[in-house]
């Protein structure tokens, strides 16, 4: 993976830039000794890693800005980072960059029920979002399968998405309002308690625009209450084929679960092994999550019972308890450790159009066989968000090579059938030379054109989102002191 | 001065990369709102059709030009509908023709069920636009889940036409539902009413829409038959403290196109928190009529008779102090060109707005100045 080469002069200017960060945080806010800024060096995304030139640990919004305004000054690109759980590689720093870390960033300002939203600072991890409020009965919806240790920061720049989305929506429809640090060190309030923007939908913008627009250190998000109960209820089908005709079925027939998941049999085996949820052991799992109370449950599952029934499983079974609930689920938010276990993977993130899953299935098993490459696949049944995990042996010379070709193929393909690159991870570097076959030139001129008013100097996570050659002349702009 | 009816994408294009001046962007000439634009009118209802639609993967794409109407008729026609409810203002403006989804979308309109479901914007999954220069641009596509680039088209929506001329969109859509049932409780001052209803949409229930009408707040439940009947019932029980809830018939179209105001001269859409709503109402003039939507969080707020230059300043500024905006949806043509139609935005996010403007339409030709001088 190719990255930009890092700027001498301003790794000739580190003990200058260090100095000036000392000057506006607190001492051990300021990273900049190599065996320790060596923590910093990859995200989720290990096969690509680069120590920053040095890393900060901002605890307000004010400090933020100042951070900010120094490295704007300096002409130092930034890389900002919640927990650095990104599997696309958004939070992987080049050697000239200073890493910005919201992790000491973690309070909840505001909770209000009457009003059904919570503001956090936005290094508090999306689970404990909801730890915050659940005692009383309510959650926040989006949940990422990271979801333990991944920051709202990084939420927010990844637009992060999640297994009930398909009832919830995911991060931009959760979020109410930011606030925002620009590169220069300008704060602004975007959004707020209220529903929809007055002016331009500049916060739908922000979301997903992978930490290149400015910084989030305060969100104001939705939060909901809790459903009366839910229940997952298991169907193992002989094909791909025959459970993709099931989930088209259960959407067409008006019924909306909370979520549809889908497993491949080298995914239930090692979610399994990892969970004991007692999976089928079939070719292909549907988990199928509804919610109510017992009663509106019951009937729910009636009619998706009879729906799968129609098409001959070869196992369905409701879950009994609470505690099946658990395991079903720990298993499945647990997919890409379990893989994890047994061999080195890399996770494709590309969403189809529902209708094309058996026969890019089909194809990814070709492929597999082409590439020597074992594949599994566990996705987002509902939406067409799939997640073929590619495994390869890191210690293998080429193997890696080999690996990304593939999924470069699969991607491709996604996007060949109506579909995207990713859809919830982030184009990061992982997808980023990709954006062409998405993507027409004015397409990404457009883009770049939001990336210029936010980030005239594109200082902010540059190397990412826009293949180099596509960026280059921007990032080489060097705009006169201003 | 108004061109003939373009047909197609590569055609708008044209007429908008050789515009010789301002440009009125016009679907089916229902939303005559903000500031006047003074323009050629670059017609885009002659650009029309839906191009597919899947209901097995919730999805529709249809041309900007597609009246809604034909969108609805062809989803009704699979049990399936657009969630958010776009609103009608035919009524309440007095204008004639067949609202697009071209202007839907331009214009973030969302009913009731946005409380719920979302608004248009969360069920936007790509568009193809035409810039200020005439280029081409395409964002997102026609799958539900999509973070690849930054998300255009949530700025194109709600941007009416100031970023660029929308020419196709894509949606989800959702399943139709089996039922829906109102409950309504009489007699509730605004701060009872707004309490009534965050106790119901703060509860398990999934309530989908809670506006108040006439003194009356009304809740509505969707989806199984029995589902609504037991919900119907447990929301009964919650709120007993604030009198008997009674089914009764109600046409949602009334919240939606707020028409209970449709003879004021002056109205405005107001979004703020919605424990903030009963101030808000509190503050206007005695003689205007207010109506609550999304829990007290959505205000439509009439004026008959003179006075509403000094209401809508008075108006906006009360909303800028508590978060939020107030924008005027109808007005005398001196008073929406004499006064900021839509809420002024902070400096900060004022200079980014301009910004992008600059950047999306160099040359100022689309629809300029309606939702800012």
């Amino acid at each position: 993976m190719e990255m930009p080469v890092p700027d001498s002069d301003v790794l000739s200017r580190k003990a200058r830039v260090v100095e000036r960060l000392r000057g506006v945080l607190p001492a051990d806010a300021v990273i900049d000794d190599p065996a320790q800024t060596r923590a910093y060096e990859c995200d989720a995304l290990t096969a690509y890693r680069c120590p920053p030139m040095v890393a900060v640990l901002p605890s307000t919004t004010g400090e933020v800005s100042d951070v900010l305004r120094i490295c704007h000054e300096e002409g130092v690109p930034v890389v900002p980072r919640g927990s650095g759980t990104s599997l696309a590689g958004g939070a992987l720093p080049t050697a000239d960059c200073v890493i910005l870390g919201v992790a000491r960033m973690n309070d909840v300002i505001e909770t209000d029920y009457d009003n059904r939203i919570i503001r956090v600072q936005t290094g508090r991890t999306n689970l404990s979002v909801t730890g915050a409020v659940e005692e009383d009965g309510f959650f926040y919806a989006p949940d990422p399968s990271s979801q333990l240790a991944c920051a709202i920061a990084g939420n927010i720049a990844m637009n992060s998405g999640g297994a009930h989305c398909l009832k919830y929506g995911v991060t931009t429809n959760n979020l109410m309002g930011v606030t925002l640090v620009q590169m220069d060190g300008t704060v602004v309030e975007i959004g707020g308690a209220h529903l929809d923007a007055g002016g331009l939908d500049l916060l739908g913008v922000i979301c997903g625009s992978e930490g290149q627009l400015g910084v989030v250190t305060e969100a104001t998000l939705r939060i909901l209450h809790k459903p009366e109960g839910a229940r997952p209820v298991l169907m193992g089908f002989e094909s791909a084929e025959v459970a993709g005709a099931c989930v088209a079925d259960i959407i067409k027939a008006g019924v909306l679960p909370v979520a549809i998941e889908f497993m491949d049999k080298m995914l239930i085996e090692v979610c399994e092994d990892f969970a004991k949820a007692d999976y089928p052991m079939c070719s292909a799992l549907l988990i199928v999550e509804v919610e109510g109370s017992d009663a509106e449950i019951d009937a729910q599952l009636a009619l998706i019972t009879d729906i799968a029934k129609r098409h001959n499983p070869v196992a369905l079974r409701e879950s009994a308890s609470t505690e099946e609930s658990a395991r079903i689920w720990a298993g499945r938010k647990a997919a890409f450790s379990a893989i994890g276990r047994i061999s080195d993977y890399m996770c494709l993130d590309g969403t189809i159009p529902v209708s094309e899953l058996p026969y890019v299935l089909r194809r990814i098993g070709e492929m597999s066989e082409k590439y020597g490459l074992p594949v599994g696949n566990v996705f987002h049944a509902g939406d067409g968000n799939m997640h073929p995990l590619i495994c390869y042996d890191a210690n293998k010379p080429g193997d890696l090579e080999l690996c990304e070709e593939f999924g470069a193929e699969v991607l491709k393909l996604c996007v060949e059938v109506g579909g995207c690159l990713t859809g919830e991870h982030g184009v990061g570097i992982e997808k980023r030379d990709l954006m062409t076959y998405q993507y027409a030139p004015a397409d990404l001129e457009a883009q770049m054109a939001v990336k210029d008013v936010f980030d005239a100097r594109w200082l902010l996570n540059p190397a990412k989102v826009f293949p180099l050659a596509v960026s280059e002349q921007r990032r080489g702009v060097q705009i006169a002191a201003e | 001065m108004k061109m003939s009816k373009l047909k197609t994408e590569e055609a708008i294009a044209d007429a908008v990369a050789s515009a010789q001046g301002p440009l009125a962007i016009r679907g089916g000439g229902t939303r005559s709102v903000g500031r006047p634009v003074v323009g050629e009118v670059l017609d885009v209802s002659g650009l029309s059709g839906v191009t597919l639609y899947e209901p097995g993967a919730l999805t529709i794409v249809a041309q900007a030009g597609t009246p809604v109407a034909e969108i609805e008729a062809t989803l009704a026609a699979e049990n399936q509908r657009l969630a958010f409810e776009p609103y009608d203002l035919t009524g309440l403006l007095g204008t004639s023709g067949a609202s697009t989804i071209g202007g839907v979308i331009a214009t973030n309109a969302s009913g009731p069920r946005r409380i719920m479901a979302g608004a248009a914007r969360d069920f936007a999954l790509g568009v193809r636009f035409v810039d200020g220069a005439g280029r081409v641009v395409k964002n997102g596509g026609r799958v539900m889940k999509n973070v690849t680039g930054y998300d255009l088209v949530k700025l194109m929506c709600g941007s009416w036409g100031t970023l660029g001329v929308l020419t196709e969109v894509s949606l989800k859509v959702m399943p139709s539902v089996e039922a829906e049932m109102t409950l309504a409780i009489d007699g509730l001052d605004p701060s009872r009413a707004v309490a009534a209803m965050s106790q119901a949409l703060g509860s398990p229930f999934e309530v989908s829409g809670a506006a108040w009408v006439d003194g009356q707040v009304w809740l509505r439940l969707e989806g199984f038959e029995a589902s609504v009947a037991y919900r119907a019932g447990m929301l009964r029980s919650l709120l007993s403290e604030f009198g008997d809830a009674a089914e009764v018939n109600a046409d949602w179209a009334t919240v939606r196109d707020a028409k209970p105001l449709q003879q004021a001269d002056a109205v405005w859409r107001v979004s703020v928190k919605p424990g903030d709503g009963p101030a808000v109402i509190a503050d206007v003039p005695d003689a205007c009529e207010t109506l609550m939507d999304w829990g007290g969080g959505l205000l439509w707020i009439g004026q008959t008779g003179g006075g509403s230059a000094a209401t809508h300043e008075r108006l906006q500024a009360q909303v800028a102090a508590l978060g939020g905006h107030a924008t005027l949806i109808k007005g005398p043509e001196d008073v929406r060109a004499a006064v900021p139609v839509f809420q002024p935005e902070a400096p900060g996010v004022a200079a980014l707005t301009a910004a992008l403007r600059q950047r999306f339409d160099p040359q100022g030709i689309l629809n300029p100045g309606l939702m800012a001088a």
